[in-house]
Protein backbone atom coordinates (compact mmCIF):
# COMPACT_ATOMS: atom_id res chain seq x y z
CA UNK A 1 0.00 0.00 0.00
CA UNK A 2 1.59 3.49 -0.58
CA UNK A 3 2.14 5.69 2.10
CA UNK A 4 -0.55 8.46 1.21
CA UNK A 5 -3.35 5.55 0.86
CA UNK A 6 -1.92 4.71 4.60
CA UNK A 7 -2.11 7.86 5.79
CA UNK A 8 -5.91 8.49 4.37
CA UNK A 9 -6.98 5.98 5.92
CA UNK A 10 -5.66 6.22 9.67
CA UNK A 11 -6.83 9.82 9.15
CA UNK A 12 -10.22 8.70 8.52
CA UNK A 13 -9.88 6.05 10.92
CA UNK A 14 -8.83 8.38 13.71
CA UNK A 15 -10.14 11.96 13.93
CA UNK A 16 -7.45 13.04 16.63
CA UNK A 17 -4.74 12.05 14.08
CA UNK A 18 -6.13 14.15 11.34
CA UNK A 19 -6.15 16.97 14.21
CA UNK A 20 -2.74 16.59 14.84
CA UNK A 21 -1.91 16.35 11.36
CA UNK A 22 -3.32 19.36 10.60
CA UNK A 23 -1.69 21.22 12.93
CA UNK A 24 1.55 19.89 12.07
CA UNK A 25 1.00 21.44 8.72
CA UNK A 26 -0.19 24.64 10.12
CA UNK A 27 3.03 24.65 12.13
CA UNK A 28 5.07 24.14 8.66
CA UNK A 29 3.12 26.89 7.11
CA UNK A 30 4.11 28.87 10.40
CA UNK A 31 7.69 27.97 10.19
CA UNK A 32 7.63 28.46 5.99
CA UNK A 33 5.81 31.38 6.50
CA UNK A 34 9.01 33.60 8.55
CA UNK A 35 11.81 31.36 6.63
CA UNK A 36 10.50 33.17 3.67
CA UNK A 37 10.04 36.10 5.86
CA UNK A 38 13.90 36.45 6.62
CA UNK A 39 14.32 35.67 3.13
CA UNK A 40 12.92 38.30 2.07
CA UNK A 41 13.86 40.50 5.11
CA UNK A 42 17.26 40.60 3.66
CA UNK A 43 16.59 43.44 1.61
CA UNK A 44 16.19 46.39 3.91
CA UNK A 45 15.51 46.59 7.41
CA UNK A 46 12.75 49.60 6.84
CA UNK A 47 11.08 46.96 4.66
CA UNK A 48 10.94 44.76 7.64
CA UNK A 49 9.27 46.91 9.70
CA UNK A 50 6.83 47.79 7.41
CA UNK A 51 6.28 44.56 6.97
CA UNK A 52 5.31 44.15 10.84
CA UNK A 53 3.51 47.17 10.78
CA UNK A 54 1.13 45.89 7.96
CA UNK A 55 0.62 42.25 9.46
CA UNK A 56 -0.41 44.71 12.69
CA UNK A 57 -2.90 46.66 11.45
CA UNK A 58 -4.28 43.72 9.82
CA UNK A 59 -4.66 41.91 12.69
CA UNK A 60 -6.12 45.12 14.13
CA UNK A 61 -8.35 45.36 11.65
CA UNK A 62 -9.61 41.45 11.18
CA UNK A 63 -10.49 42.01 15.07
CA UNK A 64 -12.47 45.40 14.45
CA UNK A 65 -14.16 43.21 11.36
CA UNK A 66 -14.94 40.41 14.15
CA UNK A 67 -16.43 42.78 16.27
CA UNK A 68 -18.41 44.97 14.00
CA UNK A 69 -19.78 42.00 12.96
CA UNK A 70 -20.91 40.51 15.80
CA UNK A 71 -22.44 43.64 17.02
CA UNK A 72 -25.84 45.53 15.58
CA UNK A 73 -25.57 47.31 12.60
CA UNK A 74 -27.88 50.58 11.12
CA UNK A 75 -27.05 48.72 7.07
CA UNK A 76 -27.53 45.54 5.80
CA UNK A 77 -24.13 45.35 4.54
CA UNK A 78 -22.79 42.34 2.71
CA UNK A 79 -19.24 43.14 2.06
CA UNK A 80 -16.75 46.60 1.64
CA UNK A 81 -14.41 46.88 -0.75
CA UNK A 82 -11.87 49.83 -1.41
CA UNK A 83 -12.19 50.69 -4.98
CA UNK A 84 -9.50 52.49 -7.32
CA UNK A 85 -9.90 55.89 -6.00
CA UNK A 86 -9.22 55.16 -2.53
CA UNK A 87 -13.18 54.96 -1.36
CA UNK A 88 -14.43 52.77 0.93
CA UNK A 89 -17.46 51.04 -0.65
CA UNK A 90 -20.47 49.46 0.80
CA UNK A 91 -22.45 47.11 -0.81
CA UNK A 92 -25.54 46.33 0.66
CA UNK A 93 -28.93 48.29 1.89
CA UNK A 94 -29.36 50.90 4.24
CA UNK A 95 -32.32 50.50 7.06
CA UNK A 96 -34.76 52.96 8.60
CA UNK A 97 -33.76 54.51 11.67
CA UNK A 98 -36.52 55.17 14.04
CA UNK A 99 -35.82 57.92 16.82
CA UNK A 100 -37.48 58.88 19.15
CA UNK A 101 -36.25 62.41 20.32
CA UNK A 102 -39.51 65.00 21.24
CA UNK A 103 -41.52 63.78 18.42
CA UNK A 104 -40.83 60.55 15.64
CA UNK A 105 -38.09 60.97 13.51
CA UNK A 106 -37.89 58.99 10.47
CA UNK A 107 -34.80 58.66 8.21
CA UNK A 108 -32.71 56.05 6.07
CA UNK A 109 -29.92 55.59 7.21
CA UNK A 110 -27.56 56.26 4.45
CA UNK A 111 -27.67 59.68 5.26
CA UNK A 112 -25.39 59.01 8.22
CA UNK A 113 -23.04 57.60 5.11
CA UNK A 114 -21.26 55.20 7.30
CA UNK A 115 -20.66 57.85 9.91
CA UNK A 116 -19.05 60.48 7.69
CA UNK A 117 -22.07 62.73 7.69
CA UNK A 118 -24.45 64.33 10.51
CA UNK A 119 -28.18 64.20 9.85
CA UNK A 120 -30.01 67.17 11.04
CA UNK A 121 -33.23 66.72 11.82
CA UNK A 122 -34.66 70.45 13.04
CA UNK A 123 -32.64 71.85 15.80
CA UNK A 124 -30.73 68.82 16.78
CA UNK A 125 -28.27 67.00 14.84
CA UNK A 126 -27.13 63.11 14.92
CA UNK A 127 -24.00 61.14 14.09
CA UNK A 128 -23.45 57.52 13.99
CA UNK A 129 -20.16 57.07 15.81
CA UNK A 130 -18.98 53.44 16.39
CA UNK A 131 -22.03 51.97 15.51
CA UNK A 132 -24.19 54.29 17.91
CA UNK A 133 -25.99 57.61 17.51
CA UNK A 134 -25.48 60.22 19.23
CA UNK A 135 -26.88 63.41 19.49
CA UNK A 136 -24.14 66.26 18.71
CA UNK A 137 -23.85 69.87 17.61
CA UNK A 138 -23.83 70.92 13.89
CA UNK A 139 -20.52 70.26 14.05
CA UNK A 140 -20.45 66.76 14.83
CA UNK A 141 -18.27 67.09 17.63
CA UNK A 142 -17.92 63.95 20.26
CA UNK A 143 -17.09 64.17 24.22
CA UNK A 144 -15.09 61.95 25.52
CA UNK A 145 -14.75 61.46 29.37
CA UNK A 146 -11.26 60.11 31.28
CA UNK A 147 -11.88 56.75 30.02
CA UNK A 148 -12.49 57.50 26.87
CA UNK A 149 -16.27 57.13 26.91
CA UNK A 150 -18.30 58.75 24.68
CA UNK A 151 -20.24 61.61 26.53
CA UNK A 152 -23.09 62.66 23.93
CA UNK A 153 -26.30 61.97 24.87
CA UNK A 154 -27.94 59.32 22.90
CA UNK A 155 -31.68 59.76 21.04
CA UNK A 156 -34.55 57.26 22.20
CA UNK A 157 -33.69 54.87 19.67
CA UNK A 158 -36.31 52.02 17.97
CA UNK A 159 -34.71 51.72 14.72
CA UNK A 160 -34.85 48.79 12.16
CA UNK A 161 -31.49 47.79 12.64
CA UNK A 162 -29.76 44.77 10.80
CA UNK A 163 -30.63 42.53 13.57
CA UNK A 164 -34.29 43.84 13.82
CA UNK A 165 -34.34 43.08 10.28
CA UNK A 166 -33.24 39.43 9.93
CA UNK A 167 -35.30 38.89 13.44
CA UNK A 168 -38.37 39.73 10.77
CA UNK A 169 -36.77 37.62 8.20
CA UNK A 170 -36.61 34.57 10.32
CA UNK A 171 -40.21 35.68 11.53
CA UNK A 172 -41.76 35.96 8.21
CA UNK A 173 -40.18 32.52 7.26
CA UNK A 174 -41.39 30.54 10.26
CA UNK A 175 -45.09 32.05 9.91
CA UNK A 176 -44.87 30.80 5.69
CA UNK A 177 -43.25 27.73 7.01
CA UNK A 178 -45.55 26.52 9.43
CA UNK A 179 -48.95 28.15 8.32
CA UNK A 180 -48.52 26.12 5.10
CA UNK A 181 -48.00 22.70 6.53
CA UNK A 182 -51.02 23.58 8.81
CA UNK A 183 -52.80 24.17 5.72
CA UNK A 184 -51.70 21.49 4.02
CA UNK A 185 -52.78 18.67 6.65
CA UNK A 186 -56.44 20.15 5.44
CA UNK A 187 -55.96 20.05 2.22
CA UNK A 188 -53.88 16.42 1.82
CA UNK A 189 -56.35 14.42 4.84
CA UNK A 190 -54.02 14.61 7.53
CA UNK A 191 -50.97 14.15 5.78
CA UNK A 192 -48.15 16.66 5.76
CA UNK A 193 -46.67 17.07 2.30
CA UNK A 194 -43.70 18.88 1.08
CA UNK A 195 -40.67 20.56 3.63
CA UNK A 196 -43.74 19.93 6.40
CA UNK A 197 -42.44 16.22 6.15
CA UNK A 198 -39.03 17.42 7.25
CA UNK A 199 -40.25 19.75 10.19
CA UNK A 200 -43.11 17.46 11.73
CA UNK A 201 -41.12 14.75 13.17
CA UNK A 202 -38.95 17.70 15.02
CA UNK A 203 -42.65 18.87 16.09
CA UNK A 204 -43.47 15.73 17.36
CA UNK A 205 -39.87 15.28 18.71
CA UNK A 206 -40.31 18.38 20.83
CA UNK A 207 -43.70 17.44 21.69
CA UNK A 208 -42.93 13.56 22.98
CA UNK A 209 -39.32 13.98 23.96
CA UNK A 210 -39.00 17.58 25.33
CA UNK A 211 -42.19 18.95 26.70
CA UNK A 212 -44.13 15.86 27.82
CA UNK A 213 -41.58 14.21 29.89
CA UNK A 214 -39.65 17.63 31.66
CA UNK A 215 -43.65 19.42 31.94
CA UNK A 216 -46.16 16.39 32.41
CA UNK A 217 -49.08 14.85 30.00
CA UNK A 218 -51.39 17.25 31.63
CA UNK A 219 -50.21 20.58 31.88
CA UNK A 220 -47.70 20.46 28.39
CA UNK A 221 -50.33 22.01 26.11
CA UNK A 222 -50.04 25.48 27.22
CA UNK A 223 -45.93 25.22 26.66
CA UNK A 224 -46.14 23.98 23.30
CA UNK A 225 -46.73 26.95 21.53
CA UNK A 226 -43.94 29.24 23.14
CA UNK A 227 -41.44 26.03 23.05
CA UNK A 228 -41.79 25.61 19.43
CA UNK A 229 -41.86 29.03 18.52
CA UNK A 230 -38.22 29.51 20.53
CA UNK A 231 -37.18 26.51 19.83
CA UNK A 232 -37.57 26.79 15.19
CA UNK A 233 -36.67 30.84 16.25
CA UNK A 234 -33.20 29.88 17.60
CA UNK A 235 -32.42 27.29 15.31
CA UNK A 236 -33.78 29.24 12.20
CA UNK A 237 -31.65 32.32 13.48
CA UNK A 238 -28.92 30.13 13.80
CA UNK A 239 -28.79 28.53 10.61
CA UNK A 240 -29.35 31.98 9.29
CA UNK A 241 -26.39 33.10 10.68
CA UNK A 242 -24.22 30.49 9.22
CA UNK A 243 -25.04 32.05 5.72
CA UNK A 244 -22.50 34.27 4.10
CA UNK A 245 -24.54 37.48 4.92
CA UNK A 246 -23.11 38.43 7.83
CA UNK A 247 -25.95 37.73 10.14
CA UNK A 248 -25.79 37.60 13.64
CA UNK A 249 -29.29 37.05 15.74
CA UNK A 250 -28.68 34.82 18.72
CA UNK A 251 -25.53 35.97 19.44
CA UNK A 252 -26.54 39.35 20.53
CA UNK A 253 -26.91 39.45 24.25
CA UNK A 254 -30.22 41.81 23.81
CA UNK A 255 -31.52 38.91 21.67
CA UNK A 256 -31.16 36.24 24.33
CA UNK A 257 -32.29 38.45 27.49
CA UNK A 258 -35.37 38.89 25.86
CA UNK A 259 -35.70 35.23 25.20
CA UNK A 260 -34.65 34.57 28.80
CA UNK A 261 -37.14 36.65 29.75
CA UNK A 262 -40.10 35.50 28.74
CA UNK A 263 -38.85 31.93 29.90
CA UNK A 264 -38.62 33.86 33.31
CA UNK A 265 -42.04 35.92 32.77
CA UNK A 266 -43.98 32.23 31.69
CA UNK A 267 -42.18 30.35 34.40
CA UNK A 268 -43.09 32.89 37.33
CA UNK A 269 -46.32 33.85 36.21
CA UNK A 270 -47.89 29.91 35.61
CA UNK A 271 -46.39 29.19 38.47
CA UNK A 272 -47.79 26.63 40.91
CA UNK A 273 -48.02 27.52 45.09
CA UNK A 274 -45.79 24.28 45.39
CA UNK A 275 -43.21 25.76 43.22
CA UNK A 276 -43.17 28.83 45.61
CA UNK A 277 -43.28 27.08 49.09
CA UNK A 278 -39.86 25.12 47.76
CA UNK A 279 -38.37 28.30 46.62
CA UNK A 280 -39.70 30.36 49.98
CA UNK A 281 -40.53 27.95 52.42
CA UNK A 282 -38.52 24.25 51.88
CA UNK A 283 -40.91 21.64 53.08
CA UNK A 284 -39.36 18.39 54.89
CA UNK A 285 -36.13 20.34 56.38
CA UNK A 286 -35.42 22.00 59.75
CA UNK A 287 -35.80 25.56 60.33
CA UNK A 288 -32.64 26.70 59.71
CA UNK A 289 -31.84 25.02 56.62
CA UNK A 290 -35.77 26.43 55.23
CA UNK A 291 -33.57 30.15 56.39
CA UNK A 292 -30.65 29.25 54.48
CA UNK A 293 -32.55 28.05 51.48
CA UNK A 294 -34.87 30.30 50.82
CA UNK A 295 -32.23 32.97 49.71
CA UNK A 296 -29.91 30.60 47.11
CA UNK A 297 -33.40 29.07 45.70
CA UNK A 298 -34.80 32.92 45.31
CA UNK A 299 -31.25 33.66 43.36
CA UNK A 300 -32.00 30.32 41.40
CA UNK A 301 -35.06 32.05 40.29
CA UNK A 302 -32.75 34.37 38.39
CA UNK A 303 -30.02 32.74 37.70
CA UNK A 304 -31.71 30.14 35.44
CA UNK A 305 -32.87 32.27 32.64
CA UNK A 306 -29.46 34.42 33.03
CA UNK A 307 -27.95 30.91 32.60
CA UNK A 308 -29.93 30.36 29.29
CA UNK A 309 -28.71 33.52 28.28
CA UNK A 310 -25.53 33.51 28.60
CA UNK A 311 -25.20 29.79 27.36
CA UNK A 312 -26.69 30.89 24.15
CA UNK A 313 -25.37 34.19 23.43
CA UNK A 314 -21.83 32.39 24.24
CA UNK A 315 -21.87 29.82 21.94
CA UNK A 316 -23.13 31.28 19.03
CA UNK A 317 -20.33 34.48 19.65
CA UNK A 318 -17.35 32.02 20.24
CA UNK A 319 -18.95 29.99 17.05
CA UNK A 320 -18.65 33.39 14.96
CA UNK A 321 -15.60 35.09 16.67
CA UNK A 322 -13.64 31.26 16.10
CA UNK A 323 -14.79 30.82 12.22
CA UNK A 324 -14.41 34.52 11.60
CA UNK A 325 -10.48 34.27 13.10
CA UNK A 326 -9.97 31.61 11.39
CA UNK A 327 -10.89 33.07 7.90
CA UNK A 328 -8.87 36.05 9.09
CA UNK A 329 -6.07 33.81 9.08
CA UNK A 330 -5.75 33.79 5.43
CA UNK A 331 -5.30 37.47 5.13
CA UNK A 332 -2.27 37.37 7.81
CA UNK A 333 -0.17 34.08 6.84
CA UNK A 334 -0.98 34.64 3.00
CA UNK A 335 0.73 31.30 2.21
CA UNK A 336 -1.06 28.70 -0.03
CA UNK A 337 -0.76 26.02 2.71
CA UNK A 338 -2.32 28.27 5.50
CA UNK A 339 -5.16 29.56 3.41
CA UNK A 340 -6.13 25.59 2.01
CA UNK A 341 -5.84 24.84 5.61
CA UNK A 342 -7.70 27.92 6.81
CA UNK A 343 -10.06 26.80 4.48
CA UNK A 344 -10.52 23.26 5.23
CA UNK A 345 -10.96 24.28 9.09
CA UNK A 346 -13.67 26.90 8.26
CA UNK A 347 -15.66 24.69 6.55
CA UNK A 348 -15.08 21.82 9.40
CA UNK A 349 -15.83 24.53 11.75
CA UNK A 350 -19.03 25.65 9.59
CA UNK A 351 -20.31 22.36 9.57
CA UNK A 352 -19.91 21.50 13.62
CA UNK A 353 -21.43 25.09 13.82
CA UNK A 354 -24.86 24.13 11.71
CA UNK A 355 -24.91 20.79 14.82
CA UNK A 356 -24.05 23.73 17.33
CA UNK A 357 -27.33 25.85 15.68
CA UNK A 358 -29.66 22.98 16.28
CA UNK A 359 -28.22 21.75 19.74
CA UNK A 360 -28.61 25.13 21.15
CA UNK A 361 -31.69 25.79 20.12
CA UNK A 362 -32.89 21.83 21.44
CA UNK A 363 -30.88 22.83 24.50
CA UNK A 364 -33.03 26.27 25.25
CA UNK A 365 -36.27 24.60 24.23
CA UNK A 366 -34.92 21.53 26.91
CA UNK A 367 -34.24 24.15 29.37
CA UNK A 368 -37.24 26.21 29.25
CA UNK A 369 -39.48 22.93 29.03
CA UNK A 370 -37.32 21.65 32.49
CA UNK A 371 -37.99 25.15 34.22
CA UNK A 372 -41.80 25.40 33.38
CA UNK A 373 -42.12 21.70 34.58
CA UNK A 374 -40.64 22.59 37.64
CA UNK A 375 -43.01 25.58 38.41
CA UNK A 376 -45.77 23.02 37.19
CA UNK A 377 -44.72 20.36 39.82
CA UNK A 378 -47.45 18.81 42.19
CA UNK A 379 -46.76 17.75 45.58
CA UNK A 380 -45.52 14.07 45.90
CA UNK B 1 -19.63 42.41 31.28
CA UNK B 2 -19.62 46.03 30.64
CA UNK B 3 -19.32 45.08 26.71
CA UNK B 4 -22.30 42.91 27.70
CA UNK B 5 -24.20 45.63 29.20
CA UNK B 6 -23.13 48.24 26.58
CA UNK B 7 -23.97 45.56 23.77
CA UNK B 8 -27.82 45.80 25.01
CA UNK B 9 -30.18 47.99 22.89
CA UNK B 10 -33.71 49.06 23.94
CA UNK B 11 -34.82 49.09 20.32
CA UNK B 12 -33.59 45.73 19.53
CA UNK B 13 -35.08 44.68 22.59
CA UNK B 14 -38.74 46.36 21.92
CA UNK B 15 -38.47 45.20 18.39
CA UNK B 16 -37.59 41.52 19.29
CA UNK B 17 -40.22 41.67 22.06
CA UNK B 18 -43.02 42.48 19.77
CA UNK B 19 -41.82 40.40 16.84
CA UNK B 20 -41.40 37.52 18.98
CA UNK B 21 -45.10 37.97 20.92
CA UNK B 22 -46.66 38.59 17.47
CA UNK B 23 -45.12 35.58 16.21
CA UNK B 24 -45.87 33.38 19.00
CA UNK B 25 -49.71 34.52 19.18
CA UNK B 26 -50.03 34.16 15.21
CA UNK B 27 -48.52 30.76 14.97
CA UNK B 28 -50.57 29.73 17.92
CA UNK B 29 -53.64 30.82 15.60
CA UNK B 30 -52.69 29.63 12.50
CA UNK B 31 -49.99 26.76 12.62
CA UNK B 32 -49.47 25.49 16.50
CA UNK B 33 -52.53 24.97 17.41
CA UNK B 34 -53.84 23.04 14.09
CA UNK B 35 -50.71 21.35 13.73
CA UNK B 36 -51.06 19.86 16.67
CA UNK B 37 -54.55 19.03 17.06
CA UNK B 38 -54.32 17.44 13.37
CA UNK B 39 -51.52 15.14 14.72
CA UNK B 40 -53.14 14.51 17.66
CA UNK B 41 -55.90 13.57 15.97
CA UNK B 42 -54.20 11.30 13.39
CA UNK B 43 -53.02 9.78 16.60
CA UNK B 44 -56.37 8.81 18.21
CA UNK B 45 -57.00 7.76 14.94
CA UNK B 46 -54.39 5.44 14.26
CA UNK B 47 -54.97 4.21 17.64
CA UNK B 48 -58.44 3.48 17.08
CA UNK B 49 -57.89 2.00 13.59
CA UNK B 50 -55.43 -0.68 15.13
CA UNK B 51 -57.76 -1.22 17.81
CA UNK B 52 -60.78 -1.98 15.70
CA UNK B 53 -58.38 -4.00 13.30
CA UNK B 54 -57.37 -6.04 16.72
CA UNK B 55 -60.95 -5.93 17.85
CA UNK B 56 -62.08 -7.20 14.02
CA UNK B 57 -59.49 -10.01 14.55
CA UNK B 58 -60.68 -11.26 17.93
CA UNK B 59 -64.25 -11.45 16.47
CA UNK B 60 -63.00 -13.02 13.65
CA UNK B 61 -61.58 -15.52 15.69
CA UNK B 62 -64.54 -15.88 17.68
CA UNK B 63 -66.41 -16.31 14.55
CA UNK B 64 -64.50 -19.33 13.79
CA UNK B 65 -64.57 -20.61 16.75
CA UNK B 66 -68.37 -20.51 16.96
CA UNK B 67 -68.35 -21.77 13.05
CA UNK B 68 -66.05 -24.69 14.56
CA UNK B 69 -68.66 -25.57 17.43
CA UNK B 70 -71.36 -25.25 15.02
CA UNK B 71 -70.31 -27.52 12.74
CA UNK B 72 -69.32 -29.84 15.80
CA UNK B 73 -73.23 -29.47 17.24
CA UNK B 74 -74.70 -29.73 13.58
CA UNK B 75 -72.75 -33.25 12.93
CA UNK B 76 -73.80 -34.26 16.35
CA UNK B 77 -77.12 -33.82 15.92
CA UNK B 78 -76.55 -35.35 12.28
CA UNK B 79 -75.93 -38.14 14.29
CA UNK B 80 -78.57 -38.23 16.62
CA UNK B 81 -81.02 -37.70 14.09
CA UNK B 82 -79.69 -40.48 12.11
CA UNK B 83 -79.91 -42.80 15.57
CA UNK B 84 -83.08 -41.48 15.91
CA UNK B 85 -84.03 -42.32 12.77
CA UNK B 86 -82.97 -45.53 13.06
CA UNK B 87 -84.53 -46.55 16.38
CA UNK B 88 -87.75 -45.75 15.13
CA UNK B 89 -87.24 -47.67 11.84
CA UNK B 90 -86.07 -50.63 14.08
CA UNK B 91 -89.02 -49.68 16.40
CA UNK B 92 -91.36 -49.51 13.36
CA UNK B 93 -90.38 -52.92 11.87
CA UNK B 94 -90.55 -54.61 14.99
CA UNK B 95 -93.88 -53.71 15.80
CA UNK B 96 -94.47 -54.49 12.31
CA UNK B 97 -93.39 -57.98 12.91
CA UNK B 98 -95.10 -58.23 15.91
CA UNK B 99 -98.63 -57.52 14.49
CA UNK B 100 -97.34 -59.74 11.61
CA UNK B 101 -96.72 -62.63 14.16
CA UNK B 102 -99.96 -61.81 16.05
CA UNK B 103 -101.67 -61.77 12.52
CA UNK B 104 -100.19 -65.26 10.81
CA UNK B 105 -100.64 -66.80 14.27
CA UNK B 106 -104.29 -65.65 14.60
CA UNK B 107 -104.66 -67.01 10.57
CA UNK B 108 -102.68 -70.16 11.97
CA UNK B 109 -105.00 -70.97 14.91
CA UNK B 110 -107.98 -69.91 12.70
CA UNK B 111 -106.68 -72.34 9.96
CA UNK B 112 -106.07 -74.95 12.73
CA UNK B 113 -109.53 -74.51 13.89
CA UNK B 114 -111.15 -75.04 10.46
CA UNK B 115 -108.90 -77.93 9.69
CA UNK B 116 -109.86 -79.50 12.95
CA UNK B 117 -113.41 -78.85 12.53
CA UNK B 118 -113.26 -79.77 9.10
CA UNK B 119 -111.98 -82.77 10.33
CA UNK B 120 -114.47 -83.42 13.04
CA UNK B 121 -116.73 -82.80 10.77
CA UNK B 122 -114.98 -85.71 8.42
CA UNK B 123 -114.32 -87.92 10.79
CA UNK B 124 -118.00 -87.61 11.98
CA UNK B 125 -119.66 -88.44 8.33
CA UNK B 126 -117.11 -91.20 8.20
CA UNK B 127 -118.56 -92.49 11.27
CA UNK B 128 -121.82 -91.65 10.37
CA UNK B 129 -121.17 -93.45 6.88
CA UNK B 130 -118.98 -96.42 8.85
CA UNK B 131 -122.30 -97.08 11.21
CA UNK B 132 -124.91 -96.53 8.32
CA UNK B 133 -121.89 -98.80 6.21
CA UNK B 134 -121.89 -101.39 8.94
CA UNK B 135 -125.81 -101.34 9.59
CA UNK B 136 -126.59 -102.22 5.94
CA UNK B 137 -123.64 -105.27 6.50
CA UNK B 138 -125.02 -106.06 9.62
CA UNK B 139 -128.57 -106.23 8.03
CA UNK B 140 -127.35 -108.13 5.41
CA UNK B 141 -125.48 -110.77 7.79
CA UNK B 142 -128.20 -111.00 9.91
CA UNK B 143 -130.79 -111.66 7.36
CA UNK B 144 -128.47 -114.22 5.88
CA UNK B 145 -127.64 -115.89 8.69
CA UNK B 146 -131.01 -115.49 10.54
CA UNK B 147 -132.37 -117.54 7.72
CA UNK B 148 -130.81 -120.68 8.69
CA UNK B 149 -132.32 -121.75 12.57
CA UNK B 150 -129.35 -123.54 14.01
CA UNK B 151 -126.49 -120.61 12.89
CA UNK B 152 -128.60 -118.22 14.87
CA UNK B 153 -127.96 -120.88 17.81
CA UNK B 154 -124.41 -120.78 16.79
CA UNK B 155 -123.90 -117.12 16.67
CA UNK B 156 -125.79 -116.39 20.08
CA UNK B 157 -123.77 -118.73 21.71
CA UNK B 158 -120.61 -117.40 19.84
CA UNK B 159 -121.42 -113.86 20.69
CA UNK B 160 -122.54 -114.96 24.13
CA UNK B 161 -118.42 -116.58 24.65
CA UNK B 162 -117.06 -113.48 23.60
CA UNK B 163 -118.42 -110.94 25.91
CA UNK B 164 -117.86 -113.34 28.76
CA UNK B 165 -120.88 -112.49 30.44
Amino acid sequence: MPPDKILTKQVIKNPFFSIKILLFFFCISLSSQSFSQDHHGENTHAEASRNKEDKTSIKKKIKEYIFHHLGDSYYFDIYSYDDDAGHHKYVGFPLPVILWDKGLKVFLSSGFKHGKSIVSKGETHYKLYHEKIYKTDSEGTIHYDDHHHVTNAKPFDLSITKNVFNIFVVALLMLWLFISLAKSYAKNGNIAKGFGRFFEPIILYIRDDIAIPNIGEKKYKKYMSFLLTVFFFIWFSDMLGLTPFGVNITGNITVTFCLAILVFVITNITANKNYWQHIFWMPGVPMPVKILLAPIELLGVFLKPFSLMIRLYANISAGHIILMSIIGLIFIFKTWLSTSLSFMLAFALTLLEVLVALLQAYIFTMLSALYFGFANEEKH
Amino acid sequence: MEKLIEQFSFGLFFWLSFIFIALLLLLRKYAWTPILKTINERETLIKESLMSAEKAREEMGKLQESNKQMLKEAKLEREKILKEARAISDKMIDEAKGVAKVEASKIVKQAQETIAADKNKAIKELKDEVASLSLSIAEKVVTTELEDKKKQENLIEKILKESEI
